[in-house]
Parts: C-alpha cells; sequence; structure tokens
C-alpha cells in the first residue's frame, strides 16, 4: 500500500516552493473560514467541551502546511465507489447515483484527489457499535465506500438513500439523512470533512449540527441538488453535489 | 471565487469510514509511518486525548503529518529526492477506549521556515471527533531538542504555553515520546490555524 507519491497537485504550481520560503505570502485562503462552523456551538452539546477555550494561534502557511498527504488512484479500487455491491445481496433503500466536481475556491478542478465516504443504512442505522437505534442493520450494507476523482475533478458513487436517525442531543433530536465524506485535496491545508444533506428535508431547522454552519448561503452549499440527466431509467435517482476545497490565496505569492 | 464546502464533524461512527477494518471494508491508512526500512531514529509517539472535563475520548481520530528524517515532505511542493520510497509521511490512528493513540515513525528533520530561519523538527497533527466541527490542528514537537529556541512557530506561541506542544520521552519505555492532548482546560493544548 506504501507508494511513492505519484500524484501531482495538479491545479497549483507548488513545485518551488520550498525556494520561496523567506518571502512566506500565503498560498492558501484565509478568508473563507467563514463558511465553516466555530469550534463552539452550544447548541451542538458535543462541543461545549470539545471546543478550545483559548483563541488559535495564526501561524504562517509554511512547507510544512502547503504539502500534504496525496492519495489518489493508487489508494481506491473502483469497485469501493460502488456501496450497493459488497455483499452477496443487495441492501435495501432507495439507490442513488451521487457525482459531482471537486473545486477549489477558483474554480479549478481538483483532480486524483481521494474521497473516504461513509453513511447509515436505509432505516438509519448504522453498521458501527455504538449505535444503538432500535431500528434494523442491513446485512448487505456496510456503509463504506472510496472515489477519486478524475483529471476534471469528477467522482461517482452509488449508494443506497440513507434514513434519518436520532440522537441524544435533545429531546426528540433527529440528524437529517445525510452521507459523511472526506477529503485530503493538494495539501494539508485543503483536508475537509464535512456532510452531504438532501434537498427539502424537513429536519433542517432542527438539526444543531447543520445549523453550526451559521451562515444560510454555506449551509446550502452542503445540499445536494436532484438531477434528472444523472438519474437513470429502472435503476436509480441521481444527485449532484459539488465539493469546494481552500484554494489559492487571492494575491499570488510575490515572487520577486 | 466559489464558496467553499463548509466543515462538520466527523461524527461517533467515524470508524465505519475512516478507519473501516472492523466493518470488513479494506483499510488503507495506519498509524505506522514509517516501517523499518526507513532511515531515520525510529520511534513511538504515544498519548492520550481529553476533554474539558479531563474525561478520555473514545471516538477521536488523529491524522499527523510530517517530513522524513532530513527534512523533506513526500510531496511535489517540496520537491527533493526522498532517501525512501516506503515513506509517505502520514498515519492516522483512532483513540481507544480509554483515549491512548500511538504512531511509529522516525524523527523528522528540520524544515525551511519563514523569512529564511529553520524550524525545529515538528510534526502537524489533526484532531478529529464527534463535538470537534472542524479538525483541530496542533504540532508534536520534540521536549529534547535544543532547535526549538529558535522555531518560528513555536515563537508565536506565549512561553507559558509552549510546554503544551512538547513530546517528552518516557523513562520507562525507550524510544517512547509521550504527547497528550488537552482540548479544553486548564491545560489546554495549543491549536493553531494556517
Amino acid at each position: 500500500m506504501v507508494k511513492p507519491c505519484e500524484a501531482e497537485p495538479g491545479h497549483m504550481d507548488l513545485k518551488t516552493k520550498h525556494q520561496d520560503e523567506a518571502h512566506m505570502k500565503d498560498t492558501y485562503s484565509r478568508a473563507g473560514d467563514a463558511a465553516d462552523p466555530p469550534y463552539l456551538s452550544p447548541d451542538y452539546v458535543g462541543t461545549r467541551i470539545r471546543s478550545p477555550k483559548q483563541p488559535l494561534i495564526i501561524i504562517p502557511q509554511t512547507l510544512s502546511e502547503i504539502t500534504g498527504p496525496v492519495y489518489g488512484h493508487s489508494d481506491a479500487k473502483p469497485e469501493e465507489a460502488d456501496l450497493t455491491k459488497q455483499h452477496a445481496g443487495e441492501p435495501l433503500g432507495e439507490r442513488i447515483i451521487v457525482k459531482g466536481r471537486v473545486l477549489d475556491e477558483a474554480g479549478r478542478a481538483v483532480p486524483n484527489t481521494l474521497l473516504e465516504i461513509w453513511q447509515c443504512n436505509a432505516a438509519g442505522r448504522y453498521i458501527h457499535e455504538v449505535d444503538q437505534h432500535p431500528a434494523p442493520l442491513d446485512p448487505n450494507f456496510t456503509g463504506a465506500g472510496r472515489v477519486v476523482t478524475d483529471a476534471e475533478g469528477r467522482y461517482e458513487y452509488t449508494t443506497i438513500k440513507p434514513g434519518a436517525y436520532p440522537w441524544r442531543n435533545h429531546n426528540n433530536a433527529w440528524r437529517p439523512a445525510h452521507i459523511h465524506l472526506s477529503l485530503f485535496g493538494p495539501s494539508f491545508l485543503t483536508r475537509l470533512v464535512t456532510q452531504m444533506y438532501f434537498p427539502g428535508d424537513p429536519l433542517f431547522p432542527f438539526d444543531p449540527i447543520f445549523n453550526s454552519v451559521t451562515d444560510a448561503k454555506a449551509r446550502d452549499r452542503m445540499i445536494c441538488s436532484f438531477d434528472m440527466e444523472t438519474t437513470k431509467p429502472e435503476w436509480a435517482l441521481g444527485y449532484i453535489f459539488d465539493i469546494v476545497l481552500r484554494g489559492p490565496s487571492e494575491t499570488p505569492p510575490d515572487l520577486d | 471565487m466559489s464558496g467553499r464546502t463548509p466543515s462538520q464533524t466527523v461524527g461517533p461512527f467515524l470508524h465505519v469510514g475512516l478507519a473501516p477494518a472492523p466493518f470488513g471494508f479494506r483499510e488503507i491508512f495506519s498509524p505506522t509511518v514509517a516501517d523499518a526500512g526507513v532511515a531515520g531514529t525510529h520511534i513511538r509517539i504515544e498519548g492520550r486525548v481529553f476533554d474539558g472535563e479531563g474525561t478520555p475520548l473514545p471516538d477521536a481520530m488523529l491524522e499527523i503529518w510530517q517530513a522524513d528524517s532530513e527534512g523533506r515532505y513526500t510531496h511535489p511542493a517540496d520537491g527533493r529526492p526522498l532517501a525512501s520510497n516506503s515513506f509517505r509521511g502520514f498515519g492516522r490512528c483512532p483513540t481507544a477506549k480509554d483515549g491512548g493513540y500511538q504512531f511509529a515513525t522516525v524523527i523528522p528533520g528540520t524544515v525551511a521556515g519563514p523569512d529564511g530561519k529553520t524550524q525545529a523538527p515538528h510534526i502537524n497533527v489533526g484532531l478529529f471527533s464527534r463535538g470537534i466541527l472542524k479538525r483541530l490542528f496542533t504540532r508534536i514537537y520534540f521536549a529534547d531538542n535544543p532547535a526549538n529556541a529558535t522555531d518560528p512557530v513555536l515563537a508565536l506561541v506565549p512561553a507559558g504555553r509552549r510546554d503544551t506542544l512538547m513530546a517528552k520521552p518516557d523513562p520507562a519505555k525507550p524510544g517512547v515520546y509521550r504527547f497528550d492532548i488537552h482540548i479544553q482546560g486548564d491545560n489546554e493544548t495549543v491549536f493553531f490555524d494556517a
């Protein structure tokens, strides 16, 4: 599994960056931080004792940050992009195809980057031992997958639509249906773990994790779109979800 | 410019996707950053992760990213050839029920820093868990390394808090450094934003 790096970041010319460390201009944007939730989001009770009280210390983007783990084509197998074909039978639920592009803030494709995928089954139950929701497990569904973006940043996977499920954050708390996604991108600073939600979910107003993102437009960027073109007749509904990672700083590095 | 996709927590079931071996799904990451053939001083880093009430986190995950023993990163932005093809510099470890984690690696070399300065050997750490809405970023430095005195990133940290970034040799276990993380509280670990 361990191989020399064979991928390139593709969309960012960083080849000689270590020689330019003396200039220490930001390589990646910072302002977009506003989209992310704060560490302390009190309605999400778990954040109260799992968030730092001291302010973060702002540091320069050094070689240690503008490099990062590069995981791509050698790390995922094509069959891992179909979560409905990992067992002897087919999982129960509504079969769906999710596809989209991974882009940076400048709109450029992020090619050859790994997405890790996990979710509960159609009944709202994870295969995980910590999940005690009294809904059935599905012997034909694990809920784990991987896919790598192509040269244009495109990805596609097949799964079943996850169910909503209760949790103990507050009385009668339910999570809207979601799929967890983890991405690396080209550097340590582009790492993203997020959740993809489905359009029109009636649980949105009540979910403190979704609403930990305080900006409504940013919340919308976590919701996929139904897409008839992606939908396959007699087979599966299709959804589109583009993912935007941190991109270049708006002011290009001064190399003179 | 397009707006970023916001971060969300990994949640309590992160292992299904990020450390999936127990569920019968192929594992691609491990806590072994450097296997025996990699050049350098081989060490283990062991520690535990605690919340603001001092309770260990049984459901967290750490990722580490580091240079090799010569200070080179396995990444095109570094560009220098590596001595060992088996070194990628990345490790991932979920915490155990007691909040514990461990990595097997080599002590990294010094790395270029801002303004022509040199960064002391360090390892970038990402911490994820239920209740953490966005990866927490800290660094592991090595308490016994004299280069810490001139490290430009440590210099940005109030002197009284630098100790939270120091992995310390375990007197009972040769080759082991200890590094605990306190997300919140009296001995709160320093976290960074870059």
